[in-house]
């Protein structure tokens, strides 16, 4: 069979041809080629990698960014409430301290009150004590114009000492 | 008369624009397939057998068309030495068709034998056996320029891309670039890489792309029907058996001791079975280079002879009847249209399969000793199915 024989001929054009070419393309075709290659794909996976560390920066810088509004709305917060226990314990020292003084003006008043009160009571007295003196001396007066009046009298008072 | 069917399919083709592109694209395998064998004889019958021989073996003429004497074909070189008498060198045209003695050498069943006349008809001739028997045949044949023409388009092809790879540098690929990018990934990452291991591959990679591209490439040339494609050379076992001996002694010197170990004396394996397995192993050496060297040349082959083969059906029912002919060219070509389209996938598949069992088997003989070897032979043994 002509078909499967090999021939001497086309072995050795092969042979020349193909190491021809094996050398030529291995000296300036696929060290350029796959060394481009090699090349393209570290830039495209560094370029990926880099692409991650800025996402991953960037969720740290909003991270951060996010605790800082924290933080800032916190101490907000903190004023804000200190603020407000500041204003309320200035409206209540004042709350106290008017009421304490409006207790001292009418605790004074009272005690003046109770004084004049008092003043004008015994003076009160004292001219009723003075008026009844005065009335009592013109009743008895009246009263012990003749002895018949003095004795009823003293007799009067008698018995009351003895019901004593 | 004697290309009636061709000049009667043609002339009725003009009706259909389709069927008359179809035509052109298929002419030259069409008029090669009405050539040479009929000699002139206008009643010769229509040999298939012969046609198809003549379109897959290699020659020393690239011929276009026409038959016999009126047939039109490029000469080739013919180169010849012999220690006898020396190197000789003269264009095939010399022969005249095969039918000229020329300077002691004549054309018999395609191959130069040395005569011991200097001229006049080859039929007459009578052979000088010891110098035939002596002579080295390195003449430019069909098979040797169609070799020259797929070097020279790969040659530019890579030196080209090469550059671009050069001047845009850094950059998406373009044009040519493109085309040619994925499959040399595909080579490196999906046979080289895979099959050889990170640490290895590099050393074999522009072997294998090398081989990879050269077999596509011819693949496909053998598809196109005209000049200067159309020679059968993947499908010429000269070529897949140079391949496959490179391959061969890939193997060979870059085998470790690792790889020999398990040759000669599979370890883990009792003393008495080794006497087994032993020459099968020494013999699977051997076969792994022959199986690829028959696997490519038998598939290209038999896609051409398929091809051919149903362009032959058109003329033999052709010298039945025009009309038959003509009628079983419609369903000819559907069917060559039809398995050209599984031939670009056969042409690519055999160029795969070549360059990853070639790197399967380079990939075992270079492995390491603390590798899985059991999952390597499955590797190489799930090959083998292909």
């Amino acid at each position: 069979m002509e078909l499967v024989k090999p021939a001497f001929g086309l072995i050795f054009w092969m042979c020349v041809s193909f190491f021809t070419i094996l050398f030529i393309l291995k000296k300036f075709a696929w060290p350029v080629i796959l060394k481009s290659l090699d090349e393209r794909e570290r830039s495209i996976a560094d370029a990926l990698n880099a692409a991650q560390r800025a996402k991953e920066e960037m969720a740290n810088l909003k991270a951060d960014n996010e605790k800082l509004l924290q933080e800032a709305r916190n101490q907000r917060d903190l004023i804000l409430k200190e603020a407000r226990d500041a204003k309320d314990s200035i409206i209540n020292d004042a709350k106290t301290k008017a009421t304490e003084e409006a207790d001292r003006l009418r605790r004074i008043a009272r005690e003046e009150i109770q004084n004049e009160k008092m003043a004008a009571i015994t003076e009160l007295k004292n001219q009723v004590a003075t008026l009844s003196i005065q009335i009592a001396e013109k009743v008895i007066r009246q009263q012990l114009s003749t002895d018949d009046k003095q004795k009823t009298l003293v007799n009067d008072l008698l018995k009351d000492v003895k019901m004593n | 008369m004697k290309s009636l069917p061709i000049a009667y399919l043609l002339k009725i083709s003009k009706v259909n624009q389709l069927f008359s592109l179809l035509f052109f694209i298929l002419f030259s395998t069409a008029a090669y397939a009405g050539g040479e064998g009929h000699e002139g004889h206008a009643e010769a019958k229509f040999d298939p057998g012969k046609m198809i021989t003549d379109h897959i073996t290699d020659a020393h003429d690239w011929h276009l068309w026409g038959e016999g004497h009126s047939s039109v074909s490029i000469p080739l070189p013919v180169i010849v030495y012999s220690s006898a008498r020396g190197l000789d060198v003269f264009m095939s045209s010399a022969f005249h068709h095969g039918e000229d003695v020329h300077n002691g050498y004549a054309l018999r069943d395609k191959k130069i034998i040395a005569v011991n006349e200097m001229s006049g008809p080859a039929a007459t001739a009578t052979e000088d056996a010891t110098v035939t028997a002596g002579l080295w045949d390195i003449s430019i044949t069909k098979n040797v320029v169609s070799l020259f023409v797929s070097m020279i388009i790969l040659l530019i092809m890579f030196m080209s891309v090469a550059k671009a790879y050069t001047a845009r540098k850094g950059q998406a690929p373009k044009g040519l670039q493109s085309l040619i990018e994925p499959l040399v990934i595909f080579v490196r990452d999906d046979i080289a890489k895979a099959s050889i291991g990170e640490k290895k591959y590099m050393k074999f990679l522009p072997y294998l792309l090398t081989a990879f591209f050269f077999i596509w490439l011819n693949n496909l040339l053998g598809l196109v029907p005209i000049f200067p494609g159309g020679a059968n050379l993947t499908g010429s076992i000269s070529i897949t058996m140079t391949l496959a001996v490179i391959t061969f002694i890939l193997v060979l010197i870059n085998g470790n001791k690792h790889y020999w170990h398990h040759i000669f004396a599979m370890p883990g394996v009792p003393t008495w079975v080794l006497f087994l397995l032993t020459p099968i192993e020494i013999l699977g050496v051997f076969l792994r280079p022959f199986v690829l060297m028959i696997r490519l040349f038998a598939n290209i082959t038999a896609g051409h002879i398929i091809a051919l083969s149903f362009f032959s059906l058109i003329f033999i029912f052709g010298q039945m009847s025009a009309g038959a002919g003509f009628g079983v060219a419609i369903f000819s070509i559907a069917f060559t249209v039809f398995m050209t389209c599984l031939e670009l996938l056969v042409a690519f598949l055999q160029a795969y399969v070549f360059t990853l069992l070639s790197a399967i088997y380079i990939g075992a003989a270079v492995e390491e000793a603390h590798h899985d070897t059991h999952d390597h032979d499955a590797k190489v043994e799930e090959a083998h199915i292909i």
